[in-house]
Order: structure tokens, then C-alpha cells, then sequence
């Protein structure tokens, strides 16, 4: 159970986010649940990178385990990814905020429908 | 010449240099000249990798990036698949970017055009390098760059529904793109690189483990999701119709094309043929829902009165043609995808730039461009006799009526049913025809057989500068019809190819 602790992590947190962005319907939540789902992708990369008694990359003649640096320049990568989805959404959000009057999806399904009935 | 070598690496480069200088010139002439200039130079490179393609050793051009040898740089890996996508995507961005310019000065405000193009640009990179890059997390990498731009691009519809849809595909295509990561996250765990052709070497080792096949079908469904197969395609009608005419007609003709491609890249490159079609049922799974895409979503788009909504339902039923002759797993099924990915793209490209040509000429002069729904459209042709023609051209396209692309698309489709015995399959295909008869009707009714409504009746035909590159892609859909030998005979090579490589 314990090996699995950071794999039980991950898999939590991908669920999680995936539920958020299923359930809610406030916007600025779904975003949440969407970066949490992203979050999850982080530890997936990060935690297979580190070996037991590895130590950071860095040459030197009293260390023979290194832990792999590529999944971190990876997730580095992927989380300004996620930084600008999720920038360019609460932008999105708020222009839906000054368009319609609300952020509950809902409240903006019934407005869409009130002025196109088709 | 050095020039020629350095093809791939300016072929993406240049889109992306254009697209922050358009930003700092701030002035929409300006950004539309250096973001054009980068589109038709993105073209030209396209091209020039064709050609160099036909002379290359083994039809496969490779580059270093930075020269730092694959599978430890990152390496940009022509083959002749990615330079058929490479030009239809180049191409239609050089056709869209001079029609999008007199487009969007009625439909966005002026002071937001040189953010337009710097996000077409960012866009057409995006989608470039998706094409060209022959790293798993590159390909990531440049499909948020395409994916986040196109969710701008979408949000500049003067709809408040354009917001709306472009944060439901914001939503829809971030949960894809992370799938896909999951997918290469799998995969680069079990076999230690990120280099697709190394990594289909060393997949053989590990082929059975669960990873793998978790790997699998975390790519699927994600790249479904972006490719918008059934039933993963409610993004895709509302984001089409909102959009601003020239986003519709780009992203229609190779935004879901590129996203088709990944999955044939992912398919026949790193998994191999046996992997994902022998030993699990996707091509049945792939089979049926195409089949529901064929039929569902062309049902639903005979109901659309919006005439963006019903094109755009049309195409996640084409999309369905797409993934129909991949379940084929057979090269005649690839080459039928493959045609149709370039055919469907130029159809419905010239359809959507037609539109947008009509929704601006129906316009009083200054006004914002009214929505395109049937009961607007009473009489059409007789007000703009040529953009009403050009739909049914590309209508007759969509069916798949002999002398236009779609027709070739749906031959080699019929010819890898036939090949495998599947005889229901042919009848399912030419049923799912007369769906399109029937959404394409709807319109010649309305625009050929009703009247004009009373003080309307004055020809008001769209400007020459919208008319233009959209003729041009419908004389090209009529054109690849009689002519096959160029989309075709690539198609056919690509096709060899991949399942070559996959075996």
C-alpha cells in the first residue's frame, strides 16, 4: 500500500479534478477541478523520477545514484501550460461574467436559451 | 544549399517569430503583412519539404534541433504523411490570412486585429509542429500552443455565445490534451524516451504490459476528445458557429485534420498495427462510432437552421468517414482516411469561407454580420448567385458526388470495405450519403426555390476579396476530384508508409 502511496496520490487527484469538472457548474470551480486534474499529471512525471538514495544530477566523485532531471524539465514545461489555461480561462470567465451577468453555467444556459429558443 | 536543410526547423519557426512581432508592431496592416508573410513562407517551406521528400533516402527527412542527435534532441521527422498534412495546413493558412482580412474588419474590433493575427499565427505554429515533431512531449507542447490560441481565436466572435463555446472547448480540449500527456507520461515511463521513432523500437519489449495499453487508451480518448470523434464532439458545433468566420474556415479545415493525424502517428508509428488492432476490439469500437458519427451527426445537421451549426455538425459526421477507413487497418482504409482528411479539409474550408463571404454580404454596410439562418437566406441565389453555387459545389462534395473530392474519399473507402467482405459497410456508407443530400438540399431549397423576401431582391454579392481564395478552393475540391493524381498518390505513399513502419 505505502509503495503505492505517490500512484494512490495521483490517481486521487486525477478523479477528483475530473469530478469537480464534471459536477460543478460554477465556472471558476470547474477551473479549479481542472487544475487540479493537471496537477495530478505533475506527480505522475515527478515521482517515477526520483530513485531511493538518488541524489540531484550534478557530477560528483561521492555520489553514484542520480535521480532523472528530465521528468522535472518535462512538468516545468507542462506547468506553464497549465499557468496559461488556466490565466486564459478566469480571462474567459470574467468576459463571460460582463457578457451574461453570472458565472453558474446553468444561469447562462437559461439566458442563451431565453434569446434563441431553437 | 544550406538553405534546403534547415527546411524543417524554418517551417515552424517562422509562424512563431511572426506571431510575437505582430504584438509588439501593434497596428492591424502591419501585424496582417508580417503574419501573412510567415504563412506563405510556411507554404513555400511546406512545399519544398514535398519535394525534398520524393528524393529523401527512405522518404524521411530528419533534423536535429539545436544538433543534438535523436533520440536525446529533440528531432523534427518529415515523412511523407507529415508533408501531406504539412501543406494542406500551410496552404490553407496562406488562403485564409488574405480572406480573413477583409473578413474580420466587420466582425472584430479593429483595435483587437493585430491580436487576431498574432493568435493565427500562434495557431498555424501550433499546428505545424504538431505535424512535424517526432518527440511525444513536443507534440504536447504545440498542441496547447495551437489549442490555447484557437480558444482566443473562437472568443472574438461578436456573439456572447462565441465566450461560452470557446470556454467549453477551453474545458473539453485542456481534459484532452491532459489525457494525452497521461498517454506519453505511460509511455515514456515504460520505455525511457520521448522520441516517437525510438520509442517504437522499444515498445516490442514491453508491448503486453498494462501500461502500455493504459498508455493506449489514454491517447485515444484524448485525442478524440481534439479530434472531435463522436460522442466527444459537443465542443465542436458551438465553437464553430460563434467563431468569427475565418477561425470557423481555418480551424474546420485543419484544426480536427492535425488532431486525425496524431492519431495515425500514434497508431502506425509507436504502437504498431498488432498491438492496437489485433489484440484489443478498438477497430470495432473505432467502426461503430464512426458509424454513429456518420449517421447521428448528419441526422442532427439536417435539423440546424443556423447555417454554420448544420456544416458544423457535417463535419464531425466527415470526421466519421476519417476514423471509419482507420478501423479498416488496411493500407487502402489509411489511404481513404488520409484523402478525406485533405478532401474534407478543402470542402468545408471553401464551404465556411463561403459563408462568411454571405454573412458579410448580407451586412449593411458597417454592421456587425447577421447570423446565418435559413429564413435569411430565402432566395439567395439570386442575390449572390456565386457564393450560393460555390455551397452546393462543396455540398455536392460533402455528399460525394463523382467530380468532386468527396467522391474519391468515399471510392477508396467503399474499396477497403469491399476488400475486407464487409458488404453491410458499403451500404452504410452510401445511406449515410443521402444524411448529406439531405442537410445540402435544405439549403438549395431555400436559396434556389423561394423568393427573395420583399425589398431584398438586389444582387448583393460578397466583395471580390472574400469571393476569391474561397472560389479557389472550390475550383481545387472539383479539381483533386478529376485530377487524384497529387492527393492520392501522396495518400497512397503516406499510407505504405505507416503501415510499413508499423509492422
Amino acid at each position: 500500500m505505502l509503495e503505492h502511496f505517490s500512484h494512490i496520490v495521483t490517481v486521487f487527484l486525477l478523479v477528483a479534478g475530473l469530478f469537480i469538472i464534471v459536477a460543478r457548474g460554477n465556472l471558476i470551480k470547474k477551473l479549479v477541478g481542472l487544475s487540479i486534474l493537471q496537477t495530478s499529471v505533475y506527480l505522475l512525471y515527478i515521482a517515477p523520477g526520483k530513485l531511493l538514495g538518488g541524489t540531484a544530477p550534478i557530477l560528483a566523485p561521492q555520489f553514484s545514484i542520480y535521480s532523472n532531471p528530465l521528468p522535472h524539465v518535462l512538468i516545468l514545461t507542462a506547468i506553464v501550460v497549465g499557468v496559461a489555461t488556466l490565466a486564459l480561462g478566469l480571462a474567459l470567465a470574467v468576459r463571460i461574467r460582463e457578457a451574461y451577468g453570472s458565472i453558474e453555467e446553468d444561469e447562462i444556459l437559461a439566458l442563451d436559451r431565453a434569446e434563441d429558443p431553437a | 544549399m544550406s538553405l534546403a536543410l534547415h527546411l524543417p526547423a524554418l517551417q515552424v519557426v517562422l509562424p512563431l517569430i511572426s506571431a510575437p512581432l505582430a504584438v509588439l508592431l501593434r497596428h492591424g496592416g502591419l501585424a496582417f503583412a508580417t503574419v501573412t508573410a510567415a504563412a506563405w513562407t510556411a507554404f513555400a517551406c511546406a512545399i519544398g519539404l514535398w519535394l525534398q521528400i520524393g528524393q529523401a533516402e527512405g522518404g524521411v527527412i530528419s533534423y536535429a534541433i539545436g544538433n543534438w542527435p535523436p533520440p536525446w534532441g529533440i528531432e523534427y521527422r518529415v515523412d511523407r504523411l507529415a508533408s501531406f498534412v504539412l501543406l494542406l495546413v500551410s496552404g490553407m493558412a496562406a488562403l485564409v490570412l488574405p480572406w480573413s482580412r477583409a473578413s474580420i474588419e466587420r466582425e472584430i474590433p479593429r483595435d483587437l486585429h493585430y491580436l487576431y493575427y498574432a493568435m493565427f499565427g500562434l495557431c498555424l505554429t501550433g499546428l505545424l509542429g504538431i505535424t512535424i515533431t517526432g518527440d511525444a512531449f513536443n507534440i504536447f507542447v504545440f498542441l496547447e500552443i495551437s489549442s490555447l490560441s484557437s480558444y482566443v481565436l473562437i472568443a472574438l466572435g461578436r456573439d456572447r455565445r462565441a465566450l461560452t463555446a470557446a470556454y467549453q472547448y477551453l474545458i473539453m480540449g485542456s481534459i484532452g490534451a491532459t489525457f494525452i500527456v497521461i498517454g506519453i507520461g505511460f509511455l515514456y515511463l515504460m520505455t525511457g524516451t520521448l522520441n516517437l521513432a525510438d520509442m517504437a523500437l522499444r515498445i516490442r519489449e514491453v508491448e503486453n504490459t498494462r501500461p502500455v495499453l493504459v498508455a493506449l487508451a489514454f491517447l485515444t480518448v484524448g485525442i478524440s476528445l481534439k479530434l472531435a470523434l463522436f460522442p466527444l464532439h459537443q465542443w465542436l458545433p458551438s465553437a464553430y458557429t460563434y467563431a468569427p468566420s475565418a477561425v470557423t474556415a481555418f480551424l474546420a479545415a485543419t484544426a480536427t485534420k492535425v488532431s486525425v493525424y496524431v492519431l495515425i502517428r500514434f497508431y502506425f508509428t509507436v504502437f504498431g498495427e498488432s498491438l492496437v488492432f489485433d489484440k484489443l476490439p478498438l477497430p470495432q469500437i473505432m467502426l461503430w462510432l464512426s458509424l454513429i458519427a456518420m449517421f447521428g451527426a448528419s441526422a442532427i445537421a439536417i435539423f440546424q437552421d443556423n447555417l454554420k451549426r448544420l456544416f458544423a455538425y457535417s463535419s464531425v459526421g466527415q470526421v466519421g468517414y476519417i476514423t471509419l477507413g482507420l478501423s479498416f487497418d488496411s493500407v487502402n482504409g489509411l489511404t481513404a482516411s488520409i484523402v478525406h482528411l485533405f478532401n474534407h479539409g478543402i470542402a468545408k474550408g471553401a464551404i465556411f469561407l463561403l459563408i462568411g463571404g454571405l454573412v458579410i454580404g448580407m451586412a449593411k454596410a458597417g454592421a456587425v454580420p447577421p447570423a446565418p439562418t435559413f429564413d435569411r437566406l430565402a432566395g439567395l441565389a439570386k442575390r449572390m448567385p456565386l457564393t450560393s453555387f460555390g455551397i452546393v459545389i462543396g455540398g455536392l462534395s460533402l455528399i460525394g458526388v463523382p467530380g468532386t473530392v468527396g467522391f474519391v474519399s468515399k471510392w477508396y473507402l467503399i474499396v477497403a470495405a469491399l476488400e475486407k467482405d464487409q458488404f453491410w459497410l458499403v451500404g452504410a456508407i452510401l445511406l449515410s450519403s443521402l444524411l448529406a443530400v439531405a442537410y445540402v438540399w435544405r439549403f438549395v431549397e431555400v436559396a434556389y426555390f423561394r423568393a427573395p423576401p420583399v425589398g431584398q431582391e438586389a444582387r448583393c454579392e460578397a466583395p471580390l476579396a472574400l469571393l476569391l481564395p474561397a472560389w479557389l478552393l472550390v475550383i481545387a475540391t472539383i479539381w483533386f476530384g478529376l485530377d487524384t493524381s497529387l492527393t492520392v498518390g501522396s495518400a497512397l505513399d503516406a499510407a505504405q508508409q505507416m503501415v510499413k513502419s508499423g509492422r
